[in-house]
């Protein structure tokens, strides 16, 4: 700085990224107007600032123009904003003595006018010019990295993400909340394409989780409360009671057997109530952990006290305990991976489809189990009623694709239709509809599998069934019609079967939003979390150290989420491998001696790192925990909470930037 | 007599009460008149303008001047005292941020000047006089009076300001102080608030009642309500400007019972004193849905005269302004 004896010399670029930004803003017109803005050295145009002769240029101008600051008008912070901060370093200068114009998505992006857009375009170029003379040197905390991992969700993506983790040598938290792992995966019969068994592929994996001794796997648990930031996260983990002592109980079934309920009269979850269970059970008999449990909503012992318990006596080992309570465990780790899936279209919200009244409407994935060998019929494909289907119609799109229920591509659905239309065949002999919109088969192989199951001899009607009801010329009323429009001979068909298959799309869980705000990750409006960018940091978020895997993020098929779920795992590893990780200085701080100890800032803190200090009579924020969120600054009504990067000074010199402009002749030039 | 520093004390858009907060400071006042020669004082000395024209430039050495500038003959007193002034201090509220008399900045002069000589109940007024800044009496004489102009102004909006004593009015502590500095040339750097650079929570007794996590669920005016004189007024849903506002005063108005209407001026880190108390509040409002926090905020009638009392003229807001005089 002694260079230029306290005078601030800014340097000034703007972007055309290619074509991105020149072709909607006047760069010329911006550079020209920059160059005259006071205490601006260099203002300069360049096709990408963000290649290398681009940085280049900004280093060797500060080196020889004794720049002091630099604004590069471009893309969004969050894509270059490191890249230019890094090149106003390697120039020689701390790295916050730079700020960053977005002139491409809130310009170039977002208006058809270029004069408007070129205009909005030195607006924002004053405001920075005037911000970036009163920025202030920062530097950045360096925090490390605690080697632990936490895994959301015991699914094919949380399974994956934790093996790859644990054999990296890293340990694992998995925490499922359902008394096993194996996720929707599990109920699948078989995969499509290849039509490997899910089960043959899945539980070689279930078992390694179990086995792995990286992998602390915590099953029937929930995540209640995340404190801390990246690196150092306090996960709070709930094991609910399953009333049978984990270390004791070996899976024999011998309790089960014992109880009093003779006949298993319950629905049973993983067979989609097609089949009935005890009070006591096992999810299914390749259930990871093989632990038996007992459900309290349907146990005549927690229902009314009085029992033979004759469970208790049966277990030689003394497991069953009906005194358990829920355990609460604290654990730490530097990184999560948020796997919590999706869950199916509920179809009973397409009142016209029946189904819920018309016994002979199953869901996929009833479908799924009704023809998996360990499914309640052991693979024999049975309707309700006794009888063997010899028409099935199978609905695409159930739930998808529609402005009143949900407006995307499920993505699956296509596949895993033909699929079934395959299985079912292959069990029944029957002949099968497939009702759809478009048939929808992109990725590595689809196509393929999708024309040779068609060539099977499966009937594909191009349209949406509008209803399906009862066929009155039946005798038993049990045959269904099925209404639609064959969109391709523009007819209006009917289509008499004897078992309707909805294929429901996949939709975010109902408790999304409530991991979202524990996490405080984003999701967007339909509910899946969102990726901190969608082609550059696909399985990142935007809270540092949490990282997407699976249909959380958005409808998947399995090759896509255990794809996914290595990415996951990936980005975890580089994180851990790297040891630390720098913070953005942008915290607030509390100057203690300014500070009236009015208290107004401290329960507004939403990652609680405002305590108040009675022994000072002072507020005190913990810089560790503060995420730069800016409340507390702008609550505090004495001036005395600052936040780096945006100090009023900073903001106030943007604004006025901002709203410096000659309103008439600009008002003029528009007309 | 000759020897003795120079002071002068003048008046612009004010009440008087800064006038008086000079004769409080009782036989204090003794110690001043003993140290310095009051050449100006249009409240308690007869000095008239032209004995400080007719004054060296420079030779007072400090001008405390209190009120807020709205008129033409304000404004060239202001110049004047400056120009006769080593340094300018900005006297109590009205010259600090613009005071009571700011609280115009909200309608135009014409608004103004309808409602008092016109439109107000009380007016009787057939001949719809105006007041004039010239006028022939029957001696033949041409009396002229100043002009209003159309936006109250703080001091340091006109002239160029050294010091600045807070208040509505400034404590006499503040004030003694201020002169011991002067005298003893022991002075802060130029721009200095001349009070403690503090919220006042830190000097009122009711802080140790604030609990920590004060939400609003209604706002209360004090008319509405049995004061607690122990318990934080805020924490009785009470506007108090305490947290935003300087110390100084000793929480006069807060032991009196009654909350901190903001007169000191927000601390130096702080802009726009109004601005700031709002959002403060407005974060700890205790509404969910927008309906909700309508109903809580309507308990707040008048949030420029709550907010802005004193700082309407120095704060962002500053003054109405019509479009077309945008530019």
């Amino acid at each position: 700085m002694e260079k230029t004896n306290g005078q601030i010399r800014i340097g000034f670029y703007i972007c055309h990224c290619g074509t991105n930004i020149a072709s909607s803003v006047d760069v010329q017109k911006v550079t020209d107007f920059a160059a005259t803005l006071p205490n601006v050295v260099v203002a300069k145009h360049y096709k990408y600032m963000c290649s290398d002769p681009g940085q280049d240029m900004i280093i060797n101008d500060i080196k020889e123009q004794n720049l002091n600051r630099v604004v590069v008008a471009a893309c969004s912070p969050f894509l270059h904003e490191r890249t230019f901060r890094n090149a106003t370093f390697q120039g020689g200068l701390n790295q916050f003595y730079f700020q960053m114009v977005n002139t491409r998505e809130q310009n170039a992006w977002v208006h058809l006018d270029p004069l408007a857009s070129t205009d909005k375009a030195i607006d924002l170029v004053r405001a920075a010019v005037q911000r970036v003379a009163s920025h202030k040197p920062l530097e950045q905390k360096k925090v490390p990295i605690h080697p632990d991992v936490l895994v959301i969700g015991g699914g094919i993506a949380g399974i994956h993400a934790a093996l790859t983790l644990g054999n990296a040598g890293k340990k694992v938290y998995l925490v499922e909340k359902e008394p096993t792992i194996g996720g929707h995966m599990a109920m699948f019969d078989k995969t499509f394409p290849t039509l490997d068994c899910a089960a043959c592929i899945l539980t070689p994996k279930m078992s390694a989780v179990k086995n792995h001794p990286n992998i602390k796997l915590c099953t029937y648990s929930e995540v209640e409360k995340i404190d801390g930031y990246v690196g150092n996260f306090k996960v709070t983990i709930k094991h609910k009671p399953r009333f049978i002592i984990d270390d004791l109980c070996v899976g024999c079934m011998d309790c089960v057997e014992a109880c009093v309920y003779k006949e298993a009269r319950f629905p049973d979850e993983f067979n989609q109530g097609l089949s009935r269970r005890k009070p006591v059970y096992m999810p299914f008999p390749q259930a990871t952990p093989q632990l038996v449990l007992i459900d309290p909503e349907t146990c005549i012992w927690f229902k009314s006290g009085k029992c033979k318990k004759t469970c208790v006596d049966a277990c030689e080992r003394k497991a069953v305990d009906l005194e358990q309570q829920a355990r609460v465990e604290e654990v730490e780790v530097g990184s999560i991976v948020v796997a919590t899936g999706f869950q199916p279209f509920d179809s009973k919200k397409i009142s016209y489809y029946g189904y819920g009244n018309y016994p002979n409407v199953y869901t996929s994935l009833e479908v799924e189990r009704l023809i998996n060998a360990s499914g309640p019929t052991q693979g024999v494909v049975v309707l309700r009623d006794g009888s063997h289907p010899k028409t099935i119609g199978i609905v695409h799109c159930v739930g998808s694709r529609d402005k009143n229920t949900n407006s995307w591509c499920s993505r699956v659905c296509c596949l895993y239709s033909v699929k079934l239309a395959h299985l079912l065949k292959e069990h029944t002999g029957a002949e099968i509809y497939n009702f759809y919109i478009d048939m929808r088969t992109p990725g590595k192989s689809m196509e393929e599998f999708y024309n040779r199951i068609a060539e099977e001899g499966m009937k594909f009607i191009r349209g949406r069934v509008a209803d399906i009801y009862p066929d009155m010329s039946d005798p038993d009323h049990k045959k269904l019609i099925m209404k639609a429009e064959d969109t391709l001979i523009q007819e209006i068909i009917k289509v008499p079967v004897d078992m309707v298959v909805l294929s429901v799309g996949l939709e975010p869980r109902h408790d999304a939003q409530q991991v979202r705000r524990m996490l405080n990750i984003s999701c967007s409006t339909e509910g899946f979390y969102i990726e901190r960018h969608p082609k550059l940091a696909p399985v990142s978020t935007f809270t540092d150290g949490i990282f997407l895997a699976g249909c959380c993020q958005g409808p998947k098929d399995i090759p896509d989420t255990v794809a996914q779920a290595g990415a996951a795992a990936a980005e975890v590893l580089a994180l851990i491998d790297r040891g630390f990780i720098e913070l953005e200085p942008n915290t607030a701080f509390i100057t203690e001696e300014e500070c009236s100890g009015c208290k107004s800032c401290i329960h507004l803190c939403p990652y609680t790192a405002i305590s108040f200090l009675e022994e000072k009579k002072k507020a005190f924020i913990n810089e560790a925990l503060c995420k730069g969120c800016g409340t507390c600054v702008a609550a505090c009504p004495s001036g005395s909470i600052k936040q780096n990067l945006f100090d009023d000074e900073e903001i106030y010199s943007e604004i006025d930037g901002i709203l410096n402009f000659d309103h008439i002749s600009r008002e003029l030039s528009y007309v | 007599m000759a020897d003795k520093p120079k002071v002068a004390f003048y008046w612009c858009a004010s009440c008087g009460g800064c006038e008086e907060s000079i004769v409080d400071l009782a036989e204090d006042i003794l110690f001043v008149a003993d140290n310095v020669d009051i050449v100006m004082w249009p409240v308690g000395l007869d000095f008239k303008r032209h004995d400080v024209e007719a004054m060296p430039d420079k030779s007072i050495l400090a001008a405390l001047i209190n009120g807020a500038i709205r008129t033409s003959e304000q404004e060239e007193m202001a110049h004047l005292m400056r120009q006769k002034s080593q340094v300018v201090i900005a006297y109590g509220a009205c010259a600090h941020q613009g005071g009571i008399p700011a609280l115009a900045n909200q309608f135009e002069l014409e608004e103004i000047l309808r409602w008092v000589y016109h439109d107000s109940p009380s007016t009787y007024n057939d001949e719809k006089t105006r007041p004039q800044t010239k006028f022939y009496d029957e001696n033949g004489r041409i009396p002229e009076l100043p002009q209003l102009w159309n936006v109250v102004r703080t001091l340091d909006q006109v002239i160029d300001v050294d010091y600045y004593l807070p208040g509505c009015p400034p404590s006499p502590k503040l004030l003694k102080d201020a002169v011991i500095a002067l005298l003893t040339g022991n002075v802060p750097p130029k721009g200095t608030v001349l009070a403690p650079d503090i919220a006042l929570c830190e000097e009122c007794p009711r802080k140790e009642t604030k609990p920590t996590d004060l939400v609003f669920d209604e706002f209360k005016r004090p008319h509405q309500v049995m004061i607690d004189t122990e318990k934080c007024l805020l924490a009785q849903g009470l506007i108090c400007m305490g947290p935003a506002t300087r110390a100084g005063c000793g929480a006069l108005c807060t032991i009196g019972n009654m909350p901190c209407s903001g007169c000191y001026g927000p601390t130096s880190r702080v802009r726009d004193q109004g601005a700031k108390i709002l959002s403060s509040i407005a974060s700890s409002v205790n509404g969910k849905t927008e309906h909700e926090i309508d109903k809580i905020i309507a308990g707040i009638p008048d949030p420029v005269g709550t907010f802005y009392r004193y700082g309407l003229a120095g704060s962002i807001l500053r003054k109405k302004v019509k479009f077309e005089e945008r530019v």
